[in-house]
């Protein structure tokens, strides 16, 4: 092959991404911050002093920068042969390499300092207002107000129809929930953080807090949010297939604000836990059954019951959906006793929506069961 | 001069000859940087737009743990131990290798190991899809049954590099020519001796790892397994504390060569010959004090923190005395600037950049910002495509007409740098942008904040990718023919490789030579 192929080859190779480049940048809302080149600044006093501390550090590998590349360049452009130059031979000075160890050592040394200091503030988990147990799933967040009720489930809202390009892309685009997690201002909230199957890590930019959620282990962190207003992040840790789709969204409201938010759910978690007596329609638990396997089942086992193969089972045709219901119940509730990746549902959603879901699972996908289970059902499976 | 290659294909598959060796890990090495950048190609065009559009969520992490892998394992190592193959016993007027035989078997089980590696990809359920770093449980409880393969395809390459490095530690300790004394050797000789040493290290520590997944997956033991009463952290600790001192044994033959190159292309020696050896050995020894600092944010007390955080720092002061050297043996030569000279420039410049990012990386409560971000991504591409890629292909311009007795095309050579220094800053200044900003790395979908610079990024990598071609070629048409070289190939470099002829006769040093 000549060299002018090989360039033909080579611009081609460079020019055909940037056709499509146009496309991103129509489908992107306006409001979105395009072209962010550095750390947010936050809005608790910790990702601020964070913040500075980043510059600093940032402007200091500059000033050396500076001076290293600024020596070399200017070699670089005197010290040519082509230009005449004749090499000095000089080589060996243990005061200039004295010189090169020490005053690095001090400039760390100047680094280290504040370092020091702000690590002891992030440390100090003590005296909280308020705690809040953290639990990374795969793919979703679960928050538990502790001393209260509330709990719930925290999943991606962002609909599969944006991800695949059939739709256009919202301005929040995989950093949007259900549910986010509702915490008050200027109060001392401390996050205990844990994990149900892998390794997660829960990360807010805005209140600089990331910390690892580890089966087996509650790690803490804590935070004091400055300003209401609404504050988004992800899993920082691989945590397997949809790692890039478990977003955190953290809504920080005024005090009186936080604490009706706090009744109305817990008022709203009564009346789920009445409604395990209820006696459902086919169609009603059908309806429900549906929502609850877009949120909770389909990033496994995928949107038509289909699975993938090898790895997520299929629920379409599945020996389990169209057996006896005892053996389904057991699955959805107990979690697989083979494959780890199959979680416990029966501590994750009520008995009402645990109920729907197992009907509707017998009865979508070409699965033709037409049974229902009824939520007392589920209960009643749950305390055998 | 007793006898020359065997004809034929056994002439590969038997041999014992030093430099047929080294070529052999060469040749490999580049066919892996090739698939292992085919791989990260996938990946850049998945991250091309937000949405998804090339490949799915499972397949795109099977994607980013292959290319670590292959890239770290099958790419960078072995084309160290060709270099190592082909110049050490060169450097240092010795006939071969110590342990010719092991030699030959170190490099023909590595074919064996990728090959396991690579079929892992059309197994039911996928490749490896943990990422490189494979931590646990995700690793274990929750892997694809290929995690089995991986596992005995990384045993194997322990084996082999450790078996390397035994060689080297072997050939390096005892064939050196009457009057080479330790001091005298050249830092390439310098840097692998002690590269060799913690290989020797920490390999045995990687094996013990995967070995701990095994037992946990098919053996019923809980190491890594909290339910069991074992500890995820666990793994962690184990597997960086052979993770931090692989990233040196990536970067110490990498000084050791722009060591071998800048003075000869700044006609002038290199400026602290002793401070240097000194200064790999001081990083050689904190690589083994640092582990942690990967690992801030999994919930260490602060004395660990503050530890592993100091003791990061620190090893800015010994790389420091790295820089300053080369730019001091550069200021007030006189300079040229061929293809090797090049990429060791681009080295030293961008090797800072990513010592830089390292130096803020080590800041624990700023890296709790950065930690899994982007940012780390630039910082680690940083030190290792300049780093280690660059300094690779600075070494095999600088010695391709020993090895063959061609000049290479130094206009080829030229576009090639150029091509792959715009590219690879394209590809991943960028990537320090989105980081900051706060996309998470190893996700294959990203909000529309971060799709700008993604863009610029992905469009970067294929020129990177694009301009290996340019490189394979130039080597081909070297090892084909071209301009004669002479003995000395450049202008009075130092070295005994340079006093033998080019090409470099099948055995060199026979007799050994007196070093004055």
């Amino acid at each position: 092959m000549g060299i002018k192929r090989l360039f033909a080859f080579l611009t081609l190779a460079t020019i055909a991404p940037g056709i499509f480049a146009q496309q991103t940048a129509q489908d992107a809302e306006e409001e979105v911050a395009r072209w962010g080149v550095n750390m947010t600044q936050g809005v608790t006093e910790v990702s601020r002093t964070t913040y500075d501390l980043h510059m600093l550090i940032f402007w200091i590998c500059v000033a050396i920068g500076v001076v290293v590349f600024g020596v070399m360049f200017y070699s670089m452009w005197r010290h040519r042969k082509s230009k005449g130059y004749q090499a000095a031979q000089f080589h060996e000075s243990t005061l200039v390499e004295l010189a090169w160890t020490i005053v690095p050592t001090l400039i760390l040394i100047g680094m280290a300092i504040p370092a020091t200091k702000t690590l002891y503030d992030i440390y100090d988990t003590k005296e909280a207002d308020l705690d809040i147990m953290i639990t990374g799933y795969q793919w979703k967040w679960k928050y538990d107000y502790m001393g209260s009720d509330v709990s719930f489930f925290s999943n991606l809202s962002t609909p599969q129809s944006q991800i695949n390009n059939q739709q256009p892309k919202a301005a929040n685009y995989l950093l949007e929930v259900d549910e986010p997690l509702v915490v008050p201002i200027n109060k001392k909230i401390r996050f205990l953080i844990t994990a149900n199957d892998v390794i997660h890590a829960w990360w807010v930019p805005d209140l600089a807090v990331k910390k690892d959620a580890i089966p087996g282990f509650v790690n803490e962190s804590w935070t004091r949010i400055e300003e209401p207003g609404i504050y988004r992040g992800q899993c920082a840790e691989l945590c397997g297939k949809d790692h890039g789709f478990m977003p955190i969204v953290v809504k920080a409201v005024p005090e009186d604000e936080y604490h009706s938010w706090l009744n109305d759910r817990a008022a709203a978690a009564a009346r789920i836990k009445e409604l395990t007596n209820k006696t459902f329609t086919f169609d009603e638990l059908y309806a429900r059954g549906e929502e609850i396997y877009k949120s909770a089942c389909v990033a496994c086992h995928q949107a038509k019951g289909e699975g993938i193969p090898g790895t997520f089972p299929a629920i379409a045709g599945s020996k389990i959906a169209t057996g006896p219901m005892d053996a389904h119940m057991s699955m959805v509730v107990d979690g697989s006793p083979s494959n780890p990746a199959m979680q416990a549902f029966g501590a994750q959603l009520s008995e009402v929506d645990l109920a729907a879901v197992i009907t509707y699972q017998r009865s979508a996908f070409g699965n033709n069961m037409g049974d229902t289970v009824q939520p007392i059902d589920v209960l009643n499976f749950k305390n055998k | 001069m007793a006898h020359g290659p065997k004809p034929g294909f056994t002439r590969w598959l038997y041999t014992t000859n030093h430099k047929d060796i080294g070529s052999m890990y060469l040749w490999f090495s580049f066919a892996m940087f090739l698939l292992g950048g085919c791989m990260a190609l996938v990946i850049r065009a998945e991250l091309f737009q937000p949405g998804l559009q090339i490949v799915q969520p499972g397949f795109f992490n099977q994607m980013t743990t292959m290319h670590g892998l292959i890239m770290v394992f099958g790419a960078v190592m072995p084309a160290f131990v060709g270099l190592a193959n082909w110049m050490v016993p060169m450097m240092i007027g010795a006939p071969d290798m110590a342990l010719p035989r092991m030699n030959n078997w170190s490099f023909w089980i590595l074919p064996f190991a990728f090959a396991m590696l690579v079929s892992t990809l059309f197994m039911e359920g996928g490749a490896p899809d943990f990422g490189w770093t494979f931590y646990a449980p995700l690793s274990t409880e929750y892997a694809p049954p290929s995690v089995t393969f991986f596992i005995f395809a990384v045993h194997i390459m322990g084996a082999s590099s450790i078996m390397g490095a035994i060689n080297i530690v072997a050939t390096i300790l005892n064939m050196r020519a009457p009057g080479m004394t330790l001091m005298k050797m050249p830092l390439f000789v310098w840097t692998w001796l002690i590269t060799a040493y913690l290989l020797i290290a920490v390999m045995p520590v990687l094996a013990g790892v995967v070995t701990m997944m095994l037992m946990d997956i098919h053996f019923g033991t809980s190491f890594f397994s909290a339910a069991g009463g074992g500890d995820p952290v666990l793994f962690q600790h184990v597997f960086w504390f052979f993770g931090h001192p692989e990233v040196y044994i990536m970067i110490l033959p990498a000084f050791g060569i722009v060591s071998a190159i800048i003075p000869t292309f700044a006609r002038k020696p290199l400026f602290g010959y002793s401070s240097m050896v000194y200064a790999t050995a001081s990083i050689a020894f904190l690589s083994f004090i640092v582990w942690a600092h990967h690992m801030f944010t999994v919930g260490m007390p602060i004395a660990g923190e503050l530890f592993f955080m100091y003791a990061t720092m620190l090893i800015a002061v010994p790389t420091g005395v790295k820089v300053f050297n080369w730019v001091t043996t550069m200021f007030r030569g006189s300079m040229t600037f061929e293809t090797p000279m090049l990429f060791s420039i681009a080295f030293v410049i961008l090797f800072t950049i990513g010592g830089f990012s390292g130096l803020m990386l080590a800041i624990a409560p700023a890296d709790f910002q950065y930690h899994d971000t982007y940012f780390v991504v630039a910082h680690f591409h940083y030190v290792l495509v300049p780093g280690a890629i660059f300094s690779i292909t600075a070494g095999v311009y600088y010695w391709l007409p020993k090895w063959t007795g061609n000049m290479y095309n130094e206009s080829m050579g030229k576009v090639h740098f150029w091509l792959a220094f715009v590219g690879l800053n394209v590809t991943f200044f960028p990537m320090h942008f989105v980081g900051l900003a706060g996309m998470p790395r190893r996700i294959p979908d990203y909000a529309l904040q971060f799709a700008d610079f993604n863009q610029i990024a992905s469009v970067g990598a294929f020129l990177f990718g694009a301009a290996q071609i340019l490189f394979l070629f130039n080597v081909i048409r070297t090892v084909r023919g071209g301009k004669k070289a002479t003995d000395e190939v450049w202008e009075n470099p130092e070295g005994l490789e340079w006093s033998v002829p080019s090409p470099a006769p099948y055995h060199t040093f026979s007799t050994p030579p007196v070093v004055r």
